[in-house]
């Protein structure tokens, strides 16, 4: 009876958890995500497919997409470089400077915006110095690029850190007692290990900056088929009470979303897979 | 670990200038990116001396702002915190089906974007939305008002406590609270006692990355809120108002105190940390 009691009550604590937690998220998560595609495909597949492929929805698309591409390029490269120089070598300032590493996510987006035009504005030096060779950096397609880079500089450094502490530094000793070349042991042993790590950080920065806004909006503003990137054509159709025109790239974006989060979770399984194995 | 790193060395050892360059390159490459305009910014604001970073900082629509800033961050940390660890708690102990597909539901609010998000909130809280028709006909409003930039704020920052519980909770195990228990404690005796204690440092990074996060939300409560002048402007937004107003010299103020607070939360953050590491 006592046991009965007991199990009952257990059960009775449990429910109020689960179903404080099953209101939590679904009332803010699952419920907006349920009413945004709702209403994304109320009006019919054709008329969101419409209104994805206008041709200024679609060039704020493309524009988000390569400039988020060529920012993971130069991430992965200089991310995996500051992570290798943090962890393998010492040099004066080392521990400080690896503290200001993580100063991009604790800085307001906007700040951001808003330092990057401090600096690179037309009326600040660096600016007009830029300026005069011809080089626009604000209001321009460099300055997506430039916010982007500076909102997402952790990512890869953070995930390619850890891994590169716990790696053992005999495989690559192994490599070059073999007669392996330093690139060679560097392309061959040391990028394989790192791989998944790097991944993760790209793909974390990808999906960053696919939905960044308030840096952008500050330093490209909103020109249409020049700066207009994603986020920004969904905010104007939004101030313009456009609630239709914004919901086809809404979709899009919440679905990349819901891909970038699917890869993670892969590589993850990969990824332990691989550390079984060895 | 001393033995280790006389491998690093010895590894390291054969190309002498390589590393210097690698050095120099990368060190150059974070100052120019990401120290830079945080001298810019500096420079810029006080190249003319205190006297407009002061005026323009304690205008009321300025100092409105900030006051809503600290109220919707207060808001945030409670609720989150408190639903953070309930969410924590039944991720780790409870089993249901389909929980594996709604643990991956919890990490989504870092992958949407802010506008996105502030969207799906207007259509369901907003006057004509799915929920906000039922609020409406009984006069609250949520959006474009307070309760809207809470619940905006709430979703941005929902995963950082669980995320970080989570882990200590699983590593912590079930043996300490069920001998808790065993010895006649209550339930929220070895919830204050037992676990409390062990999730603390934790608890106390996700808050910190909670608190960050919702001092410099800026897309999904500027789509919820309107941004209304002394009424649901936050800081970030006032920041943008001023910029786009071409009131360089406030938006240059606010952005620096912003940035400050940024940086000491950064600070903290790294403080509790190394906290949560040593355990």
């Amino acid at each position: 009876m006592n046991n009965l009691g007991k199990y009952l009550a257990v059960k009775k604590e449990k429910l109020i958890l689960r179903s404080l937690t099953f209101f939590y998220i679904g009332i803010l998560i699952i419920f907006p995500i349920i009413a945004l595609i709702f209403e994304a495909f109320q009006g019919g597949v054709h008329s969101l497919w419409q209104n994805i492929f206008s041709p200024q929805a679609l060039y704020a698309l493309r524009l988000t997409f390569f400039t988020a591409l060529i920012m993971v390029v130069i991430n992965v490269i200089s991310g995996t470089a500051t992570a290798w120089v943090m962890v393998r070598y010492n040099f004066p300032l080392k521990n400080i400077i690896n503290s200001l590493i993580d100063l991009p996510f604790a800085i307001p987006t906007v700040v951001t915006g808003i330092m990057l035009v401090s600096l690179y504005g037309p009326n600040s030096v660096v600016g007009a110095f830029l300026g005069k060779r011809g080089i626009e950096i604000m209001f321009a397609k460099p300055g997506i690029i430039l916010a982007i880079l500076y909102v997402t500089f952790p990512f890869v450094v953070r995930t390619v850190q850890p891994v590169l502490m716990e790696m053992d530094p005999d495989m690559e000793e192994a490599a070059k007692t073999l007669g392996a070349s330093s690139p060679m042991t560097f392309l061959r042993v040391t990028v394989p290990t790192l791989l998944p790590a790097i991944l993760t950080g790209a793909a974390l920065s990808f999906s960053r900056a696919m939905g960044e806004f308030g840096s952008i909006a500050i330093v490209a503003g909103n020109i249409p088929f020049k700066t207009q990137v994603a986020s920004v054509y969904i905010y104007g159709e939004l101030e313009s009470y456009n609630q239709q025109g914004a919901l086809g790239l809404s979709v899009v974006l919440l679905f990349c979303s819901f891909f970038v989060l699917v890869f993670l979770n892969l590589l993850q399984i990969w990824s332990r897979r691989h550390e079984k194995k060895q | 670990m001393k033995k280790s790193n006389d491998k690093i060395q010895l590894v390291r050892q054969s190309n002498g200038i390589g590393k210097y360059v690698l050095i120099g390159l990368v060190l150059s490459w974070f100052v120019v990116l990401t120290m830079l305009p945080v001298l810019g910014i500096i420079r810029e604001t006080f190249k003319s001396g205190w006297q407009i970073f002061v005026s323009s900082l304690s205008d009321s629509a300025s100092r409105h702002a900030f006051m809503l800033t600290f109220w919707i961050t207060l808001g945030t940390i409670i609720v989150n915190t408190i639903f953070g660890i309930v969410l924590a708690v039944v991720l780790v102990k409870d089993h249901f089906r389909g929980k594996l597909l709604f643990e991956g539901l919890v990490d989504l609010p870092f992958a949407v974007s802010p506008v996105v998000a502030g969207f799906m909130f207007i259509i369901l809280f907003g006057p004509n939305g799915w929920i906000g028709n039922w609020f409406e006909a009984r006069q609250l409003k949520i959006v474009y008002a307070f309760p809207g930039m809470l619940v905006a704020t709430l979703f941005v920052t929902l995963p950082f406590v669980a995320r970080e519980v989570i882990p200590v909770l699983k590593e912590f195990g079930l043996h300490q609270e069920e001998a808790a228990y065993i010895l006649g404690a209550s339930k929220w005796q070895t919830f204050w006692k037992v676990t409390m204690p062990s999730i603390k440092w934790g608890l106390a990074y996700g808050v910190t990355l909670t608190i960050a996060r919702s001092i410099g939300e800026f897309g999904a409560v500027l789509v919820v809120s309107g941004s209304i002048i002394n009424k649901t402007q936050t800081a970030t937004l006032h920041i943008h108002q001023e910029f786009t107003d071409f009131n360089y010299a406030g938006a240059f103020s606010a952005a620096v105190v912003l940035a400050l607070i940024s940086f000491i939360i950064l600070t903290t953050m790294q403080c509790v940390y190394r906290r949560k590491e040593v355990g």
